[in-house]
């Protein structure tokens, strides 16, 4: 039996055109990106090379450490907003609506469907349509709210992507912490409250400890996609004003393309991949401190 | 691996019967109204926010430009005239897109689908040294981001002359989503006894038949998942399209719209809202039909750590 499961003809013919294709397309591209870190130039002008300046450069250049900054600051407040509302809305699903939620849940998890770009032009005219005042400002002012210019500034554009990915996303993490919520042995839940935890004691006490693997799942993806942001601030305000909302992708893109900097970007690129590359380990280790502990 | 229990349970979006089993007991009703009362205003304000926007948009795409900046930006538009449709249609170029994305995502979710469950039949369920070694390589795949292979396929797409066609694309597109694939479709594979496709070689048929026969047929729901999953990330993508499509002629949807308000100059509202609009009902419809899928299949596949 053994000898047909490792049949090496069949395994050949399945896996080897993916193997193949992937080596191509993904691991070599990546090993040459690699590669390309120590060179400066791009194909027309010749390559030089340049051994550790680019990484050098990059901890001097103003503007990548900007871009630095904003990755960050963008992914730590996008993703502490959206596993926040998420693991409420979970949380109000799973206790408070139950059977009756799921016209909400498909609500607010539908405009996680839509195109970044569709969704970031439908907020740019939300906020500001040309000159005119956007039915945002246009609500702040019926409070006596003066309007405000929100894409001349970084802070305005900020607020705005911010506001627009937790719009489009808190439904898809509402939907997958509460996946997990329903993981929990409604046995555990029933011999809690009778021994006197009821609603922010539950939670505390029971269901957070129980939901915390999947929890620590998804600060993971929200970590690693929103250090990824690229579509957004491009859509919404081209990373402007001036390069105030140019996360690391997009300073890389105008690098390679514009500047035809082929190895400095790869070096951006790579510093991005370091990035999620250790996110996702520290997020691990600490979460695998966490069991032990309890 | 939280994977191996959110998506193999076909009935992650659905309520779970046993999430109801806490009954308190009855109360006086009015006083029951009250105490529910915030929670009825909440669930009333996050309903209009989620659907407030997409309610405006349609309407806007109905407006002249002279509405746009004449009239206060909740107003009514003043006819239902679809020529703002027209305009998007053929002057801004959508119908152009649309068919470039259609081009694109659907050889790149077919080659995606076959290579990427052939591979996960032959990592999980065979049997062979080294598989676990080459089952990491395609799943480490999922954390490296776009643009550390941009440079490199750029080049090479490039001097082969193939930036004149949508074939950059659908290779890259075929190729990112790979590693999720394999992943998902090997977790899948994982649920099922190996014993199934033992019983299925007995009778001398090959590893490559009872893969066509047995695997394939029991995979239908999980690979129409991984098809949902995958569509919404090609669709949806801008960085690869933005990059390898040098034409144009060759411009995706998002493309297409990303350049809608440069190309006009001064932005004409109407044709850009009427764009906006095909995009976001398009995806409205699918959803409408799918939704159920859709949740559990975007939700199953993320959770990949």
């Amino acid at each position: 039996m053994q000898s047909v499961l490792g049949d090496k003809k069949a395994i050949l013919l399945l896996l080897g055109p993916a193997l193949l294709v992937y080596t191509l397309v993904k691991l070599v591209p990546v090993l040459w990106s690699l590669g390309l870190t120590f060179y400066t130039g791009n194909p027309l002008g010749g390559f030089e090379f340049a051994g550790v300046d680019n990484f050098v450069r990059f901890f001097q250049d103003p503007q990548a450490l900007e871009a630095l900054g904003f990755t960050i600051k963008y992914a730590l407040v996008l993703s502490v907003g959206q596993i926040l509302l998420g693991y409420g809305l979970a949380l109000m699903y799973v206790f408070v609506l139950r059977k009756a939620s799921t016209f909400v849940r498909t609500v607010v998890f539908f405009p996680t469907v839509l195109p970044t770009v569709a969704v970031a032009l439908l907020f740019k005219s939300l906020f500001a349509v040309g000159q005119q005042d956007g039915p945002v400002n246009a609500g702040l002012e019926v409070f006596g709210i003066p309007a405000v210019d929100w894409f001349s500034t970084g802070d305005g554009t900020f607020t705005v992507a911010i506001l627009m990915e937790l719009w489009r996303s808190m439904g898809f993490f509402a939907v997958l912490l509460y996946a997990g919520l329903l993981d929990i042995p409604e046995e555990t839940l029933e011999s809690a409250r009778l021994e006197g935890a009821t609603g922010w004691r539950l939670v505390r006490h029971i269901v957070l400890p129980l939901s915390l693997p999947v929890l620590l799942s998804s600060v993971i993806f929200s970590v690693n996609n929103t250090l990824k942001v690229f579509d957004t601030v491009l859509a919404l305000n081209n990373g402007g004003p001036g390069n105030e909302t140019t996360p690391l992708t997009l300073l890389m893109y105008r690098t390679v393309f514009n500047y035809s900097d082929y190895g400095y970007g790869s070096t951006i690129a790579f510093v991005l991949t370091i990035m999620c590359f250790l996110v996702t380990l520290f997020v691990f280790r600490s979460s695998r401190r966490d069991i032990t502990k309890n | 691996m939280a994977i191996d229990t959110a998506a193999l349970r076909p009935s992650a979006g659905i309520p779970s019967t046993t999430g109801v089993a806490s009954r308190r007991p009855p109360r006086r009703s009015a006083k029951r109204m009250l105490r529910k009362l915030p929670v009825r205003l909440l669930i009333t304000l996050l309903v209009v926010v989620e659907v407030y926007p997409i309610v405006w948009l349609v309407l806007g795409s109905f407006k002249t430009q002279n509405e746009f900046f004449a009239k206060p930006t909740w107003a009514l538009p003043e006819s239902f005239s679809f020529d703002n449709y027209v305009a998007a249609w053929t002057t801004g170029n959508l119908a152009n897109n649309l068919l470039n994305s259609i081009l694109v995502t659907v050889p790149s979710l077919f080659f995606m689908i076959v290579l990427g469950v052939a591979a996960a039949y032959a990592l999980e369920v065979m049997v062979w040294k080294g598989r676990n070694t080459v089952l990491l390589a395609f799943v480490a795949g999922i954390m490296i981001p776009g643009q550390m292979i941009l440079v490199p396929l750029f080049t090479v797409y490039f001097r082969t002359g193939l930036t004149n066609s949508l074939w950059p694309l659908i290779i890259t597109y075929t190729v990112m989503g790979l590693p999720l694939t394999v992943f998902l479709m090997a977790a899948y594979f994982r649920a099922i006894p190996r014993e199934v496709f033992e019983a299925s070689t007995l009778d001398g048929a090959g590893m490559v038949k009872s893969f066509f026969l047995i695997g394939v047929p029991m995979m239908r729901n999980a690979i129409i998942t991984i098809a949902l999953v995958e569509f919404f990330s090609v669709w949806n993508d801008l960085l690869i399209a933005l990059t390898f499509t040098t034409k144009s002629e060759l411009a995706t949807v998002q493309v297409g719209l990303l350049n809608f308000s440069d190309e006009y100059g001064s932005t004409d509202y109407g044709p850009l809202f009427a764009a906006i609009s095909i995009n976001v009902v398009g995806m409205l419809v699918l959803y409408l039909f799918l939704n159920k899928q859709i949740m559990t299949g975007l939700a199953s596949g993320s959770l990949k750590g």
